[in-house]
C-alpha cells in the first residue's frame, strides 16, 4: 500500500500531557473516525477529528454519470436517510430544469422523509445510548426501526437503497395495502417513543451523563457552521422545513422543539420530539394525501409507463433517449437545502448544458457539526467526548461522500 | 414553474440587500450579478472576499449571519480557471446569496475566511485538497479526505475519474 502515511500527527504541547488515538475502529465513533486526544490525566486538553477514511469520490463519480443516474449514488452518502439525499438532489434538478411536481408526488416525498427522520433518529438514539451505557434502548428502537425498513421495502423494493424519488416525481405508485401500513405504524408508535423516554428521559444515571455535558453556546455553534439539532439544541429558532418550505412542506404544521442549555441533554430531547413531531406530519401527510399521478408532465425527462411503451411510438422512442442520451438541462447553478435529520443537507448542481452535472456538490450537515467537537470537549473528561460525539449525530458515510 | 432567463444587468438588481450593501461599500469590487432560478449570485474581486463576507455578516439590517457551504467549479480549459463558491444565508431573514470568486489556474491563491466564520475550515481544507487552491490565512491547510501524500487533485478537470494508474 502506498498510502500509509499516519496523518495528522498531533505532537503534545506540554511534558505532562499524552496523545491519545481513538478510532478509526472504535464502536463509539459511528463509522470509521477518528479522534486525537491529547489528554492531561483524564482530562481532554485538544481534540483533532481526523477524517476521510470513507472517501469513495462520489462527488467525482457524478460528473461522469446522466443526471438521472445521480440519483442512485445519492443515497450511498448518508446511508441512515437516503430518501432525504434522493430528494435534495431530485429536487435541485427540478429547480434547473423548472418542473413543476404533481402534489400527490410531493406528499409521498413529505411523508416518506419524515419516515426517514424516524427511521435515522432511531438508529441515533439507540447507539447514542449503547455508547454511554444504557443498552436496552437499542433493542427497543431497532425495533421499530425493522417496521419502518419494511415499510421502504414495501414502497421501493429497497430496505435502505431506496432511490425512489425520482427526477420529476416518484419511481412507482405506492403498493395496494401501504397507506394502510404506514397509518398502523403512526398509530402504534407514540406509545413507543413513551418507552424510549420512560428509560431515559427521566433517568438520574442518563441526567448526570448528559446534563450539562458538551455545552455549545449558540454565537459557537453560527460561526461554526453547526446545523439541524445541535444549533437548535443551542436556542437557534431555525428548521428549513419551516423556514424556507420545499416539496410542500408549507402544508403542514409541526413544532420545531428548542433547547437552551446547548448540552448533550437538549440535543437528546429535541429529537426525542422531534420523533413526535415526525409522526404527526405523517399522520397529516395520509388524511390529506392528494389524488392525481405521480409524475410531472415532462416526456423528455420522465420515463413514460409500461403500458404506454407497449402502445405508443412516441413513449417508446423518448425512453430509448432518456436511457441512452440521458436528457439534457439548461446550463445554470442550483443549491437546494433540505433538513436533514442531521441539519442542513445542500446539493450545489452546476449544470453546463448537457445530459451531465458539469459539478455536484453535497453540502454535509455532518460536516459542519463536527468542527463543533473541538468546542464541545475542549477542558472536559474523555467519557463526556463519547457523549458528545453521540449527540452531534454524525455519519461518516455523509462527511467523507 | 418555466424558466425564465438570467438577470445579469447590475442596474436592475441593485435593490437586492446584498448587491446594495457591496455598492455602498466599494462598487469596483463587484464584478457581475446574476439572478437566475430565484437565486442571487455576486461575482467579487479576489482581494476583497474576505472584507465581503464580513461586511454581509455584520450587515445590521440585513445580516448574512450563516455560511452555508465554500466549495469550488473547474471550468478547465476556460481562463481564469477556477470559481470558489460561498454560499451564504440570513437565519433571521430566510434569505440565500451566492458569492462567487475567479481564480486563474496559474496562481490560485485567495484569502481565507476563517476569521469570519471558523466554521469554513473545514470547507476550505476540502476545497484544498480536492481543487489545490491555497487559502491565505487558514490555520490548518492540509488535505482532509484524501491521504496526506495523494498525487493531484481529484475534482480537477483534468484529472480522470478512475484516477492515475
Amino acid at each position: 500500500m502506498a498510502h500509509l502515511n499516519p496523518t495528522p500527527v498531533l505532537e503534545p504541547l506540554q511534558d505532562r500531557t499524552m496523545i491519545l488515538n481513538m478510532g478509526p475502529q472504535h464502536p463509539s465513533t459511528h463509522g470509521v473516525l477518528r479522534v486525537l486526544l491529547e489528554i492531561d490525566g483524564e482530562n481532554v486538553v485538544r481534540i483533532m477529528p481526523d477524517i476521510g477514511f470513507l472517501h469513495t469520490g462520489i462527488e467525482k463519480t457524478c460528473e461522469a454519470k446522466f443526471y438521472q443516474q445521480v440519483v442512485t449514488l445519492t443515497d450511498r452518502i448518508d446511508y441512515l436517510c437516503p430518501l432525504t439525499n434522493n430528494l435534495c438532489y431530485v429536487l435541485a434538478v427540478e429547480k434547473l430544469l423548472g418542473l413543476e411536481i404533481p402534489p400527490k408526488a410531493q406528499w409521498m416525498r413529505v411523508l416518506l422523509n419524515e419516515l426517514t427522520r424516524i427511521n435515522s433518529h432511531l438508529v441515533w438514539l439507540g447507539t447514542h445510548a449503547l455508547d454511554i451505557g444504557a443498552m436496552t434502548v437499542f433493542l427497543y428502537c431497532f425495533r421499530e426501526r425493522e417496521d419502518i425498513l419494511r415499510i421502504f421495502e414495501m414502497v421501493s423494493g429497497q430496505r435502505m437503497m431506496t432511490s425512489y424519488f425520482r427526477i420529476g416525481g416518484l419511481a412507482l405508485e405506492p403498493p395496494i395495502g401501504f397507506f394502510d401500513r404506514v397509518r398502523d405504524f403512526a398509530g402504534r408508535f407514540p406509545s413507543r417513543v413513551d418507552e424510549y423516554e420512560n428509560l431515559l428521559t427521566g433517568n438520574p444515571i442518563w441526567g448526570m451523563r448528559t446534563k450539562g455535558v458538551a455545552r455549545i453556546t449558540s454565537e459557537d455553534a453560527l460561526a461554526l457552521g453547526a446545523s439541524g439539532p445541535t444549533l437548535r439544541g443551542s436556542g437557534v429558532d431555525f428548521d428549513l422545513r419551516r423556514d424556507m418550505p420545499y416539496s410542500g412542506y408549507e402544508n403542514f404544521k409541526f413544532q420545531v422543539p428548542l433547547g437552551s442549555e446547548g448540552d448533550v441533554f437538549d440535543r437528546y430531547i429535541i429529537r426525542v420530539r422531534e420523533l413526535r413531531e415526525s409522526i404527526g406530519i405523517v399522520r397529516q401527510a395520509l388524511d390529506g394525501m392528494p389524488e392525481g399521478p405521480i409524475k410531472a408532465a415532462a416526456p423528455k425527462v420522465v420515463l413514460p409507463d409500461r403500458e404506454k411503451m407497449k402502445t405508443e411510438m412516441e413513449a417508446l422512442i423518448y425512453h430509448f433517449k432518456i436511457i441512452t442520451e440521458g436528457f439534457a438541462v439548461s446550463a445554470g447553478e442550483v443549491y437546494q437545502a433540505v433538513e436533514s435529520p442531521r441539519g442542513e443537507m445542500g446539493y450545489y448542481v452546476v449544470s453546463d448544458g448537457t445530459a451531465k452535472p458539469y459539478r455536484v456538490h453535497m453540502r454535509a450537515a455532518c460536516l459542519a457539526n463536527l468542527q463543533t467537537l473541538p468546542t464541545m470537549c475542549e477542558g472536559r473528561l474523555i467519557a463526556d467526548v463519547v457523549a458528545a460525539i453521540g449527540s452531534i449525530d454524525i455519519v461518516l458515510g455523509e462527511i467523507d461522500r | 414553474m418555466a424558466l425564465t432567463s438570467p438577470i445579469t444587468d447590475l442596474e436592475q438588481l441593485k435593490s437586492h440587500p446584498a448587491v446594495e450593501r457591496f455598492l455602498q461599500w466599494h462598487a469596483p469590487a463587484v464584478k457581475a450579478v446574476k439572478f437566475d432560478r430565484d437565486e442571487m449570485s455576486i461575482t467579487l474581486d479576489r482581494a476583497h472576499i474576505r472584507e465581503g463576507c464580513a461586511l454581509l455578516r455584520d450587515n445590521q439590517e440585513f445580516p448574512f449571519n450563516y455560511l452555508s457551504d465554500v466549495t469550488c467549479v473547474d471550468w478547465y480549459p476556460a481562463e481564469p480557471r477556477f470559481e470558489v463558491i460561498y454560499h451564504l444565508l440570513s437565519i433571521p431573514k430566510k434569505e440565500r446569496v451566492r458569492l462567487k470568486v475567479r481564480l486563474d489556474g496559474s496562481s490560485p491563491v485567495i484569502e481565507s475566511i476563517t476569521s469570519v466564520w471558523a466554521g469554513a475550515n473545514y470547507f476550505e481544507r476540502e476545497v484544498f485538497d480536492m481543487f489545490g487552491i491555497r487559502f491565505t490565512g487558514h490555520p490548518y491547510l492540509r488535505r482532509l479526505l484524501m491521504p496526506e501524500d495523494w498525487n493531484g487533485n481529484p475534482l480537477r478537470k483534468d484529472y480522470p475519474v478512475e484516477g492515475y494508474r
